[in-house]
């Protein structure tokens, strides 16, 4: 059980935190036919656009209402409405996106007022679906933007609608991956079941070859489909930041949510198919009773090389929950977690303390570890600090395959239990010989080393905790 | 009028750029942005375009002021290289919160300029203005002069919020920036006939390595490269430089004029990419040099210098010439830099199928013209999707352009170069263009453009 403290300095370095417009953005981009719009100077969209062009490698619908100074002190309205007018005659798109920024947000641009008015102005728009999300640059982190796009997807769009009991409805959180949904998808049909994903980023940004070139998204979830949401059986929130999304579309809905907080890991993801099996009335497929012996065996053969290892964690909150109690399940330390934001499950982290900080509190803290994970701008710190490092979490841009990266289901823990393990294999420590000194003359070690190996006894069973 | 509207103001009428100049008076108050379209724009802002400029000086604490977005989603994301200190790649900002926001920054800012000057001790701090400080009125240059008094070392505001306007506008204010607050505050321990200023290069992926070893040969001296590798001090210092180059387009234009008209420092434009430029651009250099009193016989060593590395540039092309012959390339990149590509690529035997003009003057489209002949298209603008479907009819063997239209090309699988800002080659010098040549080489004749071209045995020849 942790304690959540937050960085005190003034100067935040080497950021791990991204800003919650552009967690939004990435939202909207798991819909199909959809332009994310950011509200904000073209500079908001032009980094967003970058850091998204590089870590998935893939061209990104992303536009701007391309404010100025003397556009914001006078009101955004304008600009928005032009925006939303040329991307509609350029695009043609089904969905736009929109997502406020620190500049409009300072301003106090009543962006829901202007919508009522464009609408009002442009019956052609009738058939585009408008969403807003106000999303200040000041305020959360990057899961918090997805979070509350999400929200705003169900609260815009989803309608009760006659009950169909195959279909079932899955919110997943912007810490899983491309690879995670498939594989989430392909677990869930194998009972019978028909997912609708929202947002569904292994549509659009999945890699594949389009036919044409379209300048909005190309696959992801379609607005249709999101209509139906309402006449799900029950809806799966993956992830403690999607339980708002989830609550919501209960609230309009009537449909039941589930939420499971993470699903790396043979317990959690024994419950996550036990769940679905008594949903669908169907026992697991073989398939899955396969994977979890192998799953059960790579704990049997990896174990040795986790147990006592000390490891530092950066990342938003359900990512650092999810990897986390994996690697304490695994008999790993947590020795550092650092986080961006606010989150219910930051206390109930099995370890001693959880940062709301940056790269510089993680280095800090990450000296003496045996492994460091983070996304890619922790490559400064785990070279400067010489410990084998993990990327994981966004953006990952000095490495192929970033969307492809599989951590969730049997299959995901038991290749990640692989990739671990042999990094902690390539590096075990080698002995010498005078790794063993006896104590000199006269030193109070005795005490010193029984308190020493108590504390190192009791983590052990510290991580036995319940898999939620 | 703010502070910031009239620098804007005066960045934008520029003298010493003739397109600025022949336009009417009032126009020219407006400068080269065009406005922007909402919801069909591109580009990065003023903030962007001055972090590119200033970033690459290697010891300086650089202190994005702002909520998280500004630094949190774009930081340590370029190939400015550095051969000594690292300080540039450690991401500063002041990540402000709401609180900030209703009761103003400048306190935050002010301890965290201490905080950096504590822990890092560097020869200066840059602080960045960026819009929602800009909005809610927080004063970055009292602030930094309050710190620079306070602390004893310089700690420099860059006025160029990103609602300033684009990229470019942002590297001319921060030229503007070195010139009010760094240059000619430090004098550098010796000089000699010399020594030049290069403004304008970034050393991306390194590409100032790949000209340095022509200026030591020649024995000139880079006393300040703006900003590429730079020290603070040799910024400082530049103001004794006995000639200027300046590169990468008309981005610190404001920057070589304002250095001679206040210092006497004279200049020129040249490039590095490509051979004959390269050549050209050192004999500029060495004119300069002459004419400011460098002994006469550089001429001569330069002339020998060129004719030694072009030769072996050459030859070193020649096996790659060979085989690229004819082949056809569709180059899709802004104004002055495709010029030099070019040609360097049309004397190893490629065919400019078409290039893009999006962001040149009438007098670039007709140097295009002049240098390419009548079988160049030239595209205005080339939107992605009829650029798609160019490449699927296979009307080029490879496109150079940036990473923009990186994923066009791929898809439409073409061969492709990044020529941009993000690459990771660098281009160059006599080096950097049989370097071009040889990436060319290599993504042409990559063994998977056959396989992937090949659709599945189950589907349908289209």
């Amino acid at each position: 059980m942790a304690i959540v403290t937050t960085s005190k300095k003034s100067c935040a370095v080497n950021p791990l935190k991204m800003s919650q417009p552009v967690g939004a953005a990435l939202a909207f981009l798991g819909l199909d036919k959809c332009m994310p719009l950011m509200h904000g100077s073209q500079g908001c969209t032009a980094f967003g656009l970058v850091l998204f062009v590089r870590h998935f490698r893939e061209t990104i619908p992303l536009q701007t209402t391309a404010m100025n100074e003397v556009t914001t002190i006078l009101g955004g309205m304008d600009n928005l409405e032009q925006a939303i007018v040329n991307i509609y005659n350029r695009a043609g798109p089904d969905v736009i996106g929109i997502c406020s920024t620190g500049l409009t947000e300072t301003k106090g641009d009543d962006v829901d007022g202007f919508l009522r008015l464009i609408r009002q102005k442009h019956p052609e728009l009738k058939d585009t679906a408008l969403l807003y999300v106000s999303t200040p640059d000041y305020q959360g982190a990057f899961q918090d933007g997805w979070s509350q796009a999400v929200t705003a997807l169900v609260e815009t769009l989803c309608e009760p609608a006659p009950r169909t009991v195959w279909q079932v409805n899955v919110l997943p959180g912007s810490h899983l991956t491309v690879a995670d949904i498939e594989e989430v998808r392909e677990i869930i049909e194998s009972f019978g079941l028909y997912p609708i994903i929202a947002p569904d980023l292994s549509g659009s940004l999945d890699g594949h070859i389009p036919e044409t070139f379209l300048p909005t998204t190309l696959g992801g979830a379609k607005v249709a489909q999101i209509k139906q949401m309402g006449g799900s059986a029950v809806t799966i929130a993956l992830g403690e930041q999607m339980r708002p999304a989830a609550e919501a579309l209960e609230a309009r809905t009537g449909v039941p949510y589930r939420l499971f907080d993470r699903l790396t890991g043979l317990q959690a993801n024994d419950g996550f198919l036990a769940f679905l099996s008594e949903l669908s009335a169907t026992p697991v497929a073989s398939k899955y009773r396969r994977q979890r012996s192998q799953l059960v065996d790579a704990m049997l053969d990896g174990h040795f090389f986790f147990g006592g290892k000390k490891v530092a964690l950066g990342a938003e909150p359900d990512l650092l929950w999810q990897t986390g109690v994996w690697l304490a399940e695994m008999g790993c330390e947590i020795a550092a977690a650092v986080t961006t934001t606010h989150s219910p499950l930051l206390e109930k982290l099995p370890c001693a303390e959880v940062v709301i900080g940056d790269l510089e509190d993680f280095e800090d803290r990450a000296s003496g570890c045996d492994l460091m994970i983070t996304h890619s701008h922790g490559r400064q710190a785990a070279q400067r600090l010489g410990i084998p490092f993990v990327k994981m979490g966004l953006p990952l841009f000095d490495c192929l395959g970033a969307a492809h990266r599989l951590s969730v289901g049997y299959r995901g823990t038991r290749d990640l239990i692989f990739e671990v393990g042999n990094l902690f294999i390539a590096n075990l420590p080698e002995h010498h010989v005078d790794s063993w000194p006896l104590p000199h003359k006269g030193d109070s070690d005795f005490l010193c080393a029984e308190a020493h190996e108590r504390s190192y006894a009791s983590r052990g069973t510290s991580c036995n905790r319940d898999a939620g | 009028m703010s502070a910031l509207t009239s620098k804007v103001e005066m960045v934008f009428n520029e003298p010493a750029c003739p397109t600025n100049q022949g336009k009417p008076e009032k126009e020219r108050k407006k400068g080269c942005g065009k406005p922007l379209t909402p919801g069909a724009a591109a580009g990065g802002c003023a903030f962007d375009g001055a972090k590119i400029a200033l970033q690459p000086i290697v010891d300086v604490a650089h202190l994005v002021h702002g909520p998280i977005a500004c630094e949190g989603n774009s930081w340590d994301n370029r190939h400015a290289a550095s051969s000594g200190p690292m300080l540039y790649r450690t991401g500063f900002t002041t990540d402000i919160g709401e609180l900030d926001v209703i009761y103003g920054g400048e306190k935050r800012l002010f301890r965290a300029i201490r905080e950096i000057i504590e822990k890092h001790d560097p020869p200066a701090v840059f602080v960045y203005q960026t819009c929602v400080t800009a909005l809610i009125g927080d004063d970055v240059e009292a602030v930094c002069k309050r710190a620079a008094e306070k602390f004893g070392k310089p700690v420099i505001p860059i006025n160029a919020p990103g609602f300033a306007g684009s990229k470019n506008l942002g590297n001319k204010l921060a030229g503007e920036a070195l010139l009010d607050y760094v240059i000619g505050t430090e004098e550098p321990a010796v000089t000699t006939h010399y020594d030049i200023n290069i403004y304008g290069e970034y050393n991306l992926a390194g590409e100032l390595w790949q000209v340095q070893p022509l200026f030591d040969a020649l024995g000139i001296r880079v006393l300040a490269n703006i900003s590429g590798d730079a020290r603070y001090r040799e910024v400082a210092c530049a103001h004794r430089a006995k000639a200027g180059m300046m590169v990468c387009s008309k981005a610190l234009i404001n920057l070589a004029r304002k250095m001679e008209e206040r210092y006497g420092i004279p200049w020129f434009e040249g490039s590095f990419y490509g051979i004959s430029d390269t050549s050209e651009s050192l004999r500029s250099i060495a004119r300069l040099l002459v004419r400011q009193g460098a002994q006469d016989d550089l001429l001569a060593r330069t002339e020998a210098l060129i004719e030694r590395e072009e030769a072996r540039a050459w030859a070193r092309m020649k096996p790659y010439s060979e085989r690229l012959r004819g082949k056809r390339v569709l180059l899709l990149t802004g104004g002055v830099k495709s010029w030099s590509v070019v040609s360097a690529l049309r004397e190893v035997g490629m065919l400019i199928t078409g290039t893009s003009t999006k962001k040149s003057t009438a007098e670039d489209k007709a140097r295009i013209k002049e240098i390419m002949g009548g079988d160049a298209h030239m595209f205005d603008d080339l939107p992605p999707r009829e650029m798609y479907r160019m490449l699927k009819e296979s009307s080029a063997d490879i496109m150079l352009s940036g990473g923009r239209s990186q994923f066009v090309a791929l898809k439409a699988k073409t061969p492709w170069l990044d020529i941009n800002q993000e690459r990771h080659h660098a281009y160059a010098g006599y080096e950097g263009m049989v370097e071009l040549v040889k990436q060319i080489d290599r993504a042409i004749f990559n063994p998977i453009w056959a396989q992937v071209r090949c659709p599945a045995p189950w589907e349908e020849d289209l």
